[in-house]
């Protein structure tokens, strides 16, 4: 009977949630500095993108500098790439196959500091891991462009890679005049296969591509390229190959298509961002060909220069935590400054179930300021920069929609774990010099805000462990492990994954709240 | 004057939050420099010694004042705000009818307590700094010197390190007048103090040293500096005279708008 009569566990929940809510939106200062929040992450996206000038100098002669941003390809699926690289090529029509022997392949290192341009004459030996020689097949020579490559590298051995990000293994070991390698790949209409081989005798499969769309008559040929050193130094590779055959796959490497090699060096121009050591090029020499390339075929990283749609967020969110740290720390201390706090007891007897309402009210106003903040500061950020001509890594939508979620995840997190401060404390004071000193001070040791390298590690370290962790949701730099590149704090990498990230802060906000509920649940009110 | 100094002093005295914010200031920032110190690890040849920058290990081991001004500060914001929220200020300008002699005995109490705090924590800080700094880097062997206030920057670090915290206190008394509410005021003064430094790292040209040179935590905390002083946005004195002015300037506004509308 008591069932039909008093509200059930739902209706008392959604009835306690009201009177929170009540409470809430009638207290005008709150809303006020709600607005306040989001008006000063707006503001402060748009005056920190409007601050971001681009400009670079394509020799040491400062007349030579221009505004704007060297130029990054995109692939095809719309991420920044890197594709600079000598290629070798002969155009073929229709399906095909080409075969080399690669015999060596060595490199040089650029011996001059890593902030001056490299010069090929300030070099000593040495191959990167990423450097790479093989087989390549591509319908443009523009950057960019769709490929499939099968090719021997510095330190990764025999790899099949495809369209930037792509990447199969193949034969282990490395390259040597007494242990060559034999590549092979065939274009089957859209699919393009890579084969590695020790004796040219027996082959073995790398991996294949579908490459859509492809035209009938293509690039094919050979390519040399060697990125930059984790330190930041160009570096340039010579291989050198021989048995080369391109044909009809029917006639295998009986035939070859005739008409001269013609080499090009790709994306290696003043205005191209990769930097290279010395010019690519190649030389004949009986049966075989030497290819010495500088670059990289692969996706960008931050080395590219960019900046990424949330790089300007950050400052505007910091001053909505401040903004909502206060607020979340009033919602709950101003009740126990009026002794309203009684009152709410008396009405929701169950001490949970008012923090728990009063969690998802503060939570989701903050998450809803938080997000609505950043959904409208990113593309006006994104569009300060890009007139100011800063290069912005592409992101996609579904990447953009989450740092919008990540901005009020961060804010409705933090609101949520002052209020469980702010109820075990019952001060405001406290709560919200707690507040601030746990939730807002190991930020400002941010990407791009640490010092000298003796504090790099500190900040990696906040980053991982304190509840600084949650602004690993707004990293958009791209990172890939087919680049070697220092992924650091230093460089704006954040160290954690971004949803790990806010894993971190949702434990903090989940012990402050359990705190609370505990000490509401053993004392007097 | 003597009767409201007096006022204030029995008001201070007898809550016992003004001794745990004490204590808690000494205990946060000693705990922390001595924290700062023992991780840090300095190459001396590394891109800090080579750039002529170098470490500044009095500096470095007075690092826990940036987060203990912070209690200080709420010591100092509490002193007034929660007068206002318990209806005490109605008292106590009753008593004290002439608004600037009550804020001016709050604030010679204030200050007070906080250079009083201040001695410890500095101290407490620079000891920790000597005994600890040694091992991660900075010593004799690498060129610097021990801590010691007999060595006259340090001094100057030191005793202007003591006057922040007063002039920290001032303006968070004076933030707190105007604002009336605690939690306001709390998050008004550590966002004022915080917020600056973070936002002259992340603008870049004049603008980052134009912050530095106005922000009062960025020109204050340059009284700290032994090394490389030409380099600073701003010199020590210069700095700590402009975290004073703000100081005098909030405690001014306040008095404004004390005398302006009712309690």
């Amino acid at each position: 009977m008591s069932s039909l009569l008093e509200p059930s566990r739902g209706g008392r929940f959604r009835a306690a949630l009201r009177a929170e809510w009540t409470k809430f939106r009638t207290v005008r200062g709150w809303m006020i500095g709600l607005a306040f929040a989001a008006l000063m992450v707006v503001l402060f996206t748009f005056l920190q993108a409007n601050g971001k000038h681009t400009g670079y100098c394509t020799t040491p002669n400062p007349s030579s500098c221009v505004t704007g941003h060297q130029y990054v390809p995109t692939g095809p699926s719309g991420e920044a790439v890197a594709d600079t690289y000598e290629l070798v090529a002969k155009r073929l029509t229709g399906d095909g196959t080409i075969t080399a022997r690669i015999t060596t392949l060595a490199g040089r290192i650029s011996a001059g500091p890593a902030n001056e341009a490299p010069s090929a004459a300030e070099t000593q030996p040495g191959l990167t891991s990423w450097a790479k020689a093989g087989l390549l097949v591509t319908p443009s020579t523009g950057q960019g462009s769709s490929y499939a490559a099968v090719m021997a590298t510095g330190g990764h051995a025999v790899r099949f890679q495809y369209d930037y990000t792509h990447d199969q293994a193949g034969l282990p070991g490395s390259i040597s005049s007494t242990a060559p390698r034999w590549l092979r790949l065939t274009r089957t209409r859209d699919t393009i296969t890579g084969y590695d081989s020790s004796d040219g005798i027996n082959w073995h499969r790398v991996g294949s591509a579908h490459l859509g769309g492809l035209p009938t008559t293509v690039n094919v040929g050979l390519f040399a390229t060697s990125p930059t050193t984790s330190q930041g130094l160009a570096t340039q590779a010579t291989a050198s190959f021989d048995h080369i055959t391109i044909g009809p796959p029917t006639d295998g490497a009986a035939r070859t298509v005739p008409g001269p090699w013609h080499g090009s060096n790709i994306g290696a121009g003043p205005h191209d961002y990769y930097t290279t050591l010395g010019n690519g090029g190649y030389r004949q020499a009986g049966d075989s060909i030497v290819v010495t390339g500088s670059g990289d075929i692969g996706p960008a990283v931050a080395s590219a220069g960019g900046d990424t749609a949330s790089d300007p967020l950050l400052f505007g969110l910091v001053i909505a935590l401040i903004v909502l740290i206060v607020i979340g720390t009033m919602f709950i201390t101003s009740e126990y400054r009026r002794g309203l706090i009684r009152t709410t007891f008396a009405a929701t007897p169950r001490r949970g179930r008012v923090l728990a309402v009063k969690a998802v009210v503060i939570g989701g106003v903050a998450f809803v300021v938080g997000a609505v903040a950043s959904a409208v500061a990113i593309p006006l950020g994104e569009h300060v920069m890009s007139a100011n001509g800063n290069y912005i890594f592409p992101a996609g939508s579904l990447t953009v929609a989450r740092v919008i979620v990540g901005s009020g995840a961060l804010v409705a997190l933090t609101a949520v774990a002052v209020l469980g401060i702010g109820t075990i404390l019952r001060r405001s004071a406290g709560a919200i010099l707690v507040g601030v000193v746990v939730f807002v001070l190991p930020t400002l040791t941010g990407p791009g805000i640490i010092g000298p390298t003796s504090s790099a590690s500190a900040a990696t370290w906040l980053y991982r462990v304190t509840p600084a962790a949650g602004f690993s949701m707004l990293g958009l730099l791209p990172r890939s492990r087919l680049v070697s590149y220092p992924y650091t704090m230093a460089n704006g990498y954040y160290p954690l994954p971004p949803w790990a990230g806010l894993l971190i802060l949702g434990a903090y906000a989940a012990a402050a709240l359990f705190a609370a509920r505990v000490v509401l649940g053993r004392r007097d009110a | 004057m003597t009767d409201a100094l007096r006022a204030e002093w029995t008001k201070l005295r007898t809550i016992s939050g003004t001794w745990w914010l004490m204590v808690g200031a000494v205990a946060v920032t000693v705990a922390a420099s001595a924290g700062i110190a023992a991780s840090t690890h300095v190459s001396p040849g590394g891109p800090g010694g080579a750039n002529g920058a170098g470490q500044d290990p009095t500096k470095l081991s007075l690092i826990g004042l940036d987060l203990g001004q912070a209690v200080i500060a709420v010591l100092a914001v509490l002193a007034v705000t929660d007068e206002y929220g318990t209806g005490m200020i109605r008292v106590t300008l009753a008593a004290t009818p002439r608004r600037a002699v009550m804020l001016g005995a709050k604030a010679v109490n204030i200050a007070g307590l906080a250079l009083v705090t201040a001695l410890p924590a500095v101290t407490g800080s620079l000891i920790a700094g000597r005994l600890l700094l040694p091992d991660a880097g900075p010593n004799p062997a690498h060129g610097y010197g021990l801590i010691s206030i007999a060595h006259g920057p340090t001094l100057r670090a030191a005793f202007g390190s003591v006057l922040y915290l007063g002039l920290i206190a001032l303006l968070s008394l004076g933030i707190g007048t105007v604002l009336r509410d605690t939690a306001v005021s709390t998050g008004t003064v550590l966002a004022l103090l915080y917020l600056p430094p973070l936002l002259a790292q992340l603008v870049s040209g004049p603008w980052r040293r134009h912050i530095q040179q106005i922000a009062p935590m960025s020109a204050g905390l340059a009284i700290q500096a032994t090394r490389n002083i030409r380099s600073l946005p701003i010199s020590p004195w210069a700095g700590l005279e402009i975290l004073a002015a703000w100081a005098a300037g909030m405690l001014l506004v306040g008095l404004a708008v004390l005398k302006a509308r009712d309690a």
